[in-house]
């Protein structure tokens, strides 16, 4: 192997990628949009729930109630149900997505020290809304309740959300969106660049040429290592100074760590690239791998809750264990020994990925 | 460089055989080809040209036989081999979003140019192709031929003593062909021998050598000029007045006819040794004046393929041929073949 001729091949590429506009463009304004997106437009903490209110009670305290669930920023009331017709009307035609229903001896029942009943109408068809509403909804009747109530109720339970206490989605999205991007990028233009070379002829040009396989692997991909680390940099920088992602541990050991996923999807990467015959092909098949990822990877939602397969499918993909790691890291300040084993598995992970990779590369480079 | 044995011959093959699965792709090829010679290997498409090539460049292992390219053996020695030799392909392997500059800098670097000839080095290549005014110039942007002197220029930037030639020529113009071959004589000249492929016979019969290839063996090699005697054909050729068909017809059912073709109001005949084909046109175009016609390459070519087809399919005897004169050749009344055909 021999350092100048990769560097030949490096410098090549390099010329090549700064030619091609399009390529360039994607590189940076893939992470920004999705940023943007994912920072600004979707948030899993729903608010501003439209809600409509029965109130078959009509006293001062059914509508210290409702007044009470407004002012959470939860809830928005868009109206007023004469029954459980218009409720079902509301949520039928989307109007409304939660019904509070307030029985006529509420205000009675509360005055007398009776156990006072309110009933909470969500619609499922959307579960994250459910779990919002009738979480925030909960806590605002318990701690009515309690003010009301003539004895302490029996247990107590104290909660408190360490490392993102306001349950910002931004927080548990930008260091996600790291992992995701590299994905994409390493896997996609990399195979690209390579299956490029054999479109156009040039491989063949190439193969008879003194220059290694390897070698021109090498040079290559080092571009786009380079761009890797660019995109997360960039990434973490937007992410840290517009959303107020806070970061509390170590920069070097995350790029450290960054290298081994890194690899692991360049690896990938040249795997498709043996499969593709065209860049097309090459572009479709890394977008396939994507999904899964964004799916199963812990990205958007949470490993615990996958039934078991899934979980098998999930710990198979590199992007799940490097979430772990960038999360820890950049959330909770996690040191090396704490994410021994992610860096583990991300190793094992990239070891089969190499073997098979070169395995196949030879076959067809040869 | 410094080639191991100074022997006469760049490239040496012995019964060289290449198996894919059940298919022999080349079988029994054995070759010389002297120093500073331009050497033409022919052959239709799927004949073995390629195969043969990419093992002479030491990126395909022999199934049987062997074989010495500068020196060096191409089943053990094949990275001393990649170093000491230029290929270009016939698609012309630029790459088109850099420019002309460029390709022949990433070249230099890839053959290990040293950094301190590199630019000298680039400089008399973009010269002596005429490429100076181009060098800033996008590959993907240049006419056919230019991207071919391109391609030339990429793959002796290194100064190779044997080049590589796969289908030179092929969607060229004529006036790029004429001026690529100029520059393949001035290679030759100064010592680089030359090994290619090609389809068209008019070339072949600009290389010093040639071999015929045709189902993965060699039918015959030599000096264009020996090889077209030793097949022992004759023509001639005579104008015709009007257009009719009816004196190719009549040649048709004669024997020791081996190729009737028009080229426009000529008609050309090409015969075995033992028909004079002045008598035979002058019987059936009695009118006009005969006149004796220089044999090529591609008459010896394509009898000496047809031959070979006959060797192995026995003709089906269709068509109206009488029993009675059985005529050398198992083609049924089909139109006069043109340069490139199947």
């Amino acid at each position: 192997m021999r350092l100048h001729r990769i560097l030949v091949v490096a410098r090549k590429e390099l010329i090549q990628l700064r030619r091609d506009r399009l390529t360039i463009g994607m590189m940076v304004m893939l992470p920004l949009m999705q940023l943007v997106l994912f920072g600004y437009a979707i948030d899993t903490d729903v608010r501003h729930m439209p809600t409509v209110v029965y109130d078959a009670d009509r006293t001062a305290a059914s509508r210290d109630l409702a007044r009470r669930l407004e002012v959470t920023g939860y809830y928005d009331i868009v109206g007023e149900a004469r029954g459980y017709d218009d409720i079902q009307v509301a949520m039928r035609s989307g109007d409304a997505g939660v019904a509070l229903v307030i029985p006529a001896r509420y205000g009675s029942d509360l005055a007398r020290g009776r156990p006072a009943h309110v009933q909470l109408l969500v619609d499922g068809s959307d579960p994250q809304t459910v779990a919002s509403a009738s979480n925030t909804a909960a806590s605002v009747i318990g701690a009515l309740s309690a003010l009301g109530a003539h004895r302490p109720p029996a247990i107590d339970v104290a909660t408190s959300i360490l490392y993102n206490p306001d349950l910002r989605t931004a927080v548990y999205i930008v260091p996600g969106l790291v992992g995701v991007i590299l994905t994409l990028t390493m896997v996609m233009f990399t195979s690209m660049a390579i299956v490029r070379e054999r479109e156009r002829g040039t491989l063949e040009q190439l193969i008879v040429s003194p220059v290694k396989s390897t070698e021109l692997v090498i040079g290559k991909i080092l571009p786009y290592i380079v761009a890797g680390y660019v995109q997360m940099t960039l990434i973490l920088i937007v992410g840290t100074q517009l959303f107020d992602v806070p970061f509390i541990g170590t920069i070097s050991l995350l790029y450290l760590l960054a290298s081994l996923f890194i690899a692991g999807n360049l690896a990938l990467g040249l795997f498709f690239s043996t499969l593709a015959k065209t860049q097309q092909q090459a572009m479709q098949m890394s977008f396939f791998f994507l999904l899964p990822n964004i799916l199963l990877s812990g990205f958007m939602f949470p490993f615990a809750g996958m039934p078991k397969f899934a979980q098998i499918l999930s710990t198979g993909l590199p992007l799940t264990h490097f979430l772990r790691i960038i999360r820890g890291i950049v959330l909770k300040g996690a040191g090396f020994a704490e994410l021994a084993p992610e860096v583990l598995s991300l190793a094992i992970i990239l070891g089969v990925l190499v073997i098979l990779t070169s395995v196949r590369f030879r076959k067809k480079l040869g | 460089m410094n080639d191991r044995n100074d022997a006469d011959f760049i490239v040496e093959t012995d019964h060289l055989s290449r198996r894919f699965g059940d298919l022999v792709a080349v079988r029994d090829v054995s070759l010389r080809v002297k120093k500073g010679e331009i050497y033409g290997v022919l052959g239709p498409n799927g004949a073995g040209k390629s195969t043969t090539i990419r093992m002479l460049c030491g990126i395909l292992d022999p199934s049987g036989g062997k074989g010495r390219v500068v020196g060096y053996d191409i089943a053990h020695e094949q990275e001393q081999i990649k170093q000491r030799i230029g290929y270009m392909t016939q698609r012309f392997s630029l790459y088109e979003d850099l420019t002309v500059q460029e390709n022949l800098d990433f070249y230099a670097g890839i053959y290990g140019v040293s950094r301190a000839r590199r630019r000298a080095r680039v400089d008399e290549v973009l010269e002596t192709t005429g490429l100076v005014p181009r060098r800033k110039q996008l590959a993907g942007t240049l006419s056919g031929g230019w991207k071919q002197r391109v391609a030339l220029a990429s793959s002796t930037i290194h100064q190779p003593p044997l080049l590589f030639l796969d289908e030179p020529t092929a969607g060229v113009d004529p006036v790029s062909r004429r001026a690529f071959w100029k520059e393949i004589h001035r290679l030759a000249a100064g010592g680089t021998t030359i090994l290619l492929t090609t389809h068209y016979m008019d070339e072949a019969e600009r290389c010093h050598r040639l071999a015929f290839i045709f189902r993965g063996h060699v039918l015959d090699e030599g000096r264009p000029d020996d090889v077209v005697a030793r097949r022992g054909l004759l023509a001639a050729e005579i104008d015709l007045p009007d257009t009719s068909h009816a004196a190719a017809e009549s040649l048709r059912s004669r024997a020791g006819v081996d190729e009737i073709e028009h080229y426009g109001h000529t008609l050309r005949v090409v015969t075995h040794a033992s028909v004079d084909p002045i008598e035979l046109l002058r019987e059936v175009a009695p009118d006009g004046e005969p006149r004796k016609a220089r044999v090529t390459v591609e008459d010896a070519f394509v009898s000496m393929v047809r031959a070979e087809e006959e060797a192995v399919e026995p003709p089906n005897g269709a068509g109206p041929r009488p029993k009675a004169e059985p005529s050398p050749e198992g083609r049924g009344p089909g139109a006069p073949r043109r340069r490139g055909d199947r």
